[in-house]
């Protein structure tokens, strides 16, 4: 086996500090940063995100992947800047205002970083104005919206709205997702996606990150 | 009031509520909003609800109490009244269903991850679940309802916490289950096997399951908990998953349809049956007209 598979495997096992001894030594090899990111972390992730998928494995088990992928990625990320590597594309995901729900939405930011995508994560209980104020400065072509509640879904569309009013419809797209939420919901509050799990959501995330102008 | 745990024993059937949630926001809960916060602010509105679901013919009644422990209170800078919020969600109950139906309490997952997979510390996870729970008992609840779990740890915890602090209550403990490949498990790997096995050891009289399915999937899992469990069983499904049409949230599941699943639910032996998220009185009132 190769190190990168042998940094894929680990990342399965959620073995942190082997995963990080790993990167450090294929960087050593003279591997080259996004190389080791693809065939490595990105791979692992992607083997993980489907186990989960189909709750092959479950929660814990992600996290602890996602442990030793961030182990890796925090090695890799100052070198695929001075690289100029591009990301994936970049993210603004939170779970909307007053919904203090995050773990899905941290499983979906998982997801991105996973494979490969720049997450802006702002946590939990986020006002309408900071997605769309933190997506306009700071370059963001996707706003991922999580909500747990029945109660707290409706805030979904005030983002939405809000991306609209602002003159950004078009250049920022909006992917919602959780419990409650459902492709009829996203149509109707007028979203440009819906993600029906992490896995899931990052496929919508590619496609529309990929139409931006 | 007879006690419940011999009712239940004796083979007698009882209908719980319907949803909360959805109940609230008709009445001007606002997105975004402390639904338990109304506890101290609008408590006539708990007790118009509770009298709703009193006249269905619920024979349980939830309190909102949901995310009322001190780790859930504390994200709307409320945790300093989580006695006070406790108290007048019992209360309101009991002044709507007088004796005529049992209050029980609510008690939900905080939302936090327990280490090692999160931050949260096992010890200020129970210390919190006794705080709420001592406020339900000395307020006057009929029973404790731990629901919507998807972690055994967290539900074991909750459990044993009102055993450590309420040893008199009876306890229903439910869990939410995702449907696999390989059977039903929570997002967090909770066989059904395991969920009745730990549930039991920690001293829950009452298991199942709530939310994440409309009924006809919860028929499934009620039948996995009759295979594995000797204790009586309570199964809250919602009424589908939401749709929306207006502005308003709208759940597929039509009041007969769930009593036609109800029929099904009480061949599989289920003990209490009511609804989740979605659920309405004329729910409620179609489930008593099944369960008779």
């Amino acid at each position: 086996m190769s190190i990168l598979s042998d940094i894929a495997a680990g990342l399965q096992k959620g073995e942190d500090d082997r995963v990080a001894e790993l990167v450090r030594q294929a960087l050593d090899e003279n591997r080259e940063a996004v190389t080791i990111l693809n065939e490595g972390l990105i791979a692992g992730m992607r083997v993980v995100g489907e186990q989960f998928r189909v709750r092959e494995i479950f929660l814990p088990d992600v996290l602890l992947a996602a442990r030793a992928m961030y182990a890796g990625l925090g090695l890799l990320k100052p070198l695929l800047a001075r690289d100029g590597i591009p990301t994936a594309g970049k993210v603004v995901i939170g779970s909307v205002q007053g919904d203090l729900h995050d773990i899905g939405k941290n499983l979906v930011g998982i997801m991105l970083a996973g494979a490969g995508f720049e997450v802006i994560d702002l946590g939990n209980d986020v006002a309408p104005h900071r997605f769309v104020d933190e997506a306009r400065d700071r370059g963001a072509s996707v706003i991922g919206l999580s909500a747990l509640l029945t109660t707290t879904m409706p805030v979904m569309k005030d983002v939405v709205d809000l991306v609209r009013s602002q003159g950004l419809h078009g250049k920022v797209r909006v992917i919602v997702g959780g419990a409650p939420v459902s492709d009829a919901w996203a149509r109707q509050i007028g979203a440009d996606a819906y993600g029906y799990d992490a896995a899931s959501a990052v496929e919508r995330i590619r496609t529309l990150a990929g139409a931006q102008a | 009031m007879k006690l419940l745990l011999e009712r239940l024993r004796a083979g007698e059937v009882l209908v719980g509520d319907g949803a909360w949630g959805t109940m609230l926001m008709a009445r001007g809960l606002r997105p975004g909003e402390s639904p338990e916060g109304l506890n101290l602010t609008r408590p006539e509105v708990l007790e118009e609800i509770a009298t709703q679901y009193l006249e269905a013919g619920a024979d349980l009644i939830t309190t909102n109490t949901f995310g009322a422990s001190p780790a859930r209170l504390r994200q709307f800078g409320l945790d300093g009244r989580t006695e006070a919020i406790n108290r007048a969600a019992v209360e309101a109950v009991r002044r709507a269903a007088q004796s005529r139906a049992y209050v029980s309490a609510s008690v939900g997952p905080t939302g936090h991850l327990l280490k090692p997979y999160g931050d949260a510390d096992p010890v200020d996870i129970a210390a919190g679940f006794e705080r709420q729970i001592r406020s339900l008992a000395e307020a006057g609840a009929d029973l404790i309802c731990i629901e919507t779990m998807t972690d055994l740890t967290e539900a074991v915890l909750a459990v044993r916490a009102v055993r450590a602090v309420a040893d008199n209550l009876p306890v229903m403990a439910t869990m939410t289950f995702d449907k696999t490949r390989r059977g039903y498990f929570t997002v967090m790997g909770v066989s059904v096997e395991q969920a009745v096995q730990g549930l039991i050891d920690a001293g829950a009289d009452v298991l199942g399951s709530n939310c994440g399915h409309g009924s006809e999937t919860m028929v499934e899992i009620a039948r996995e908990f009759r295979a594995r469990s000797p204790r009586p069983i309570a199964i809250q499904p919602n009424a589908g998953l939401p749709g929306h049409r207006g502005g308003v949230l709208v759940y597929p599941e039509t009041p007969e349809f769930m009593a036609q699943q109800a029929r099904e639910l009480l061949a599989a032996g289920v003990a209490i049956i009511g609804g989740c998220c979605g659920t309405t009185p004329e729910h409620v009132r179609a489930l008593r007209r099944v369960v008779g």
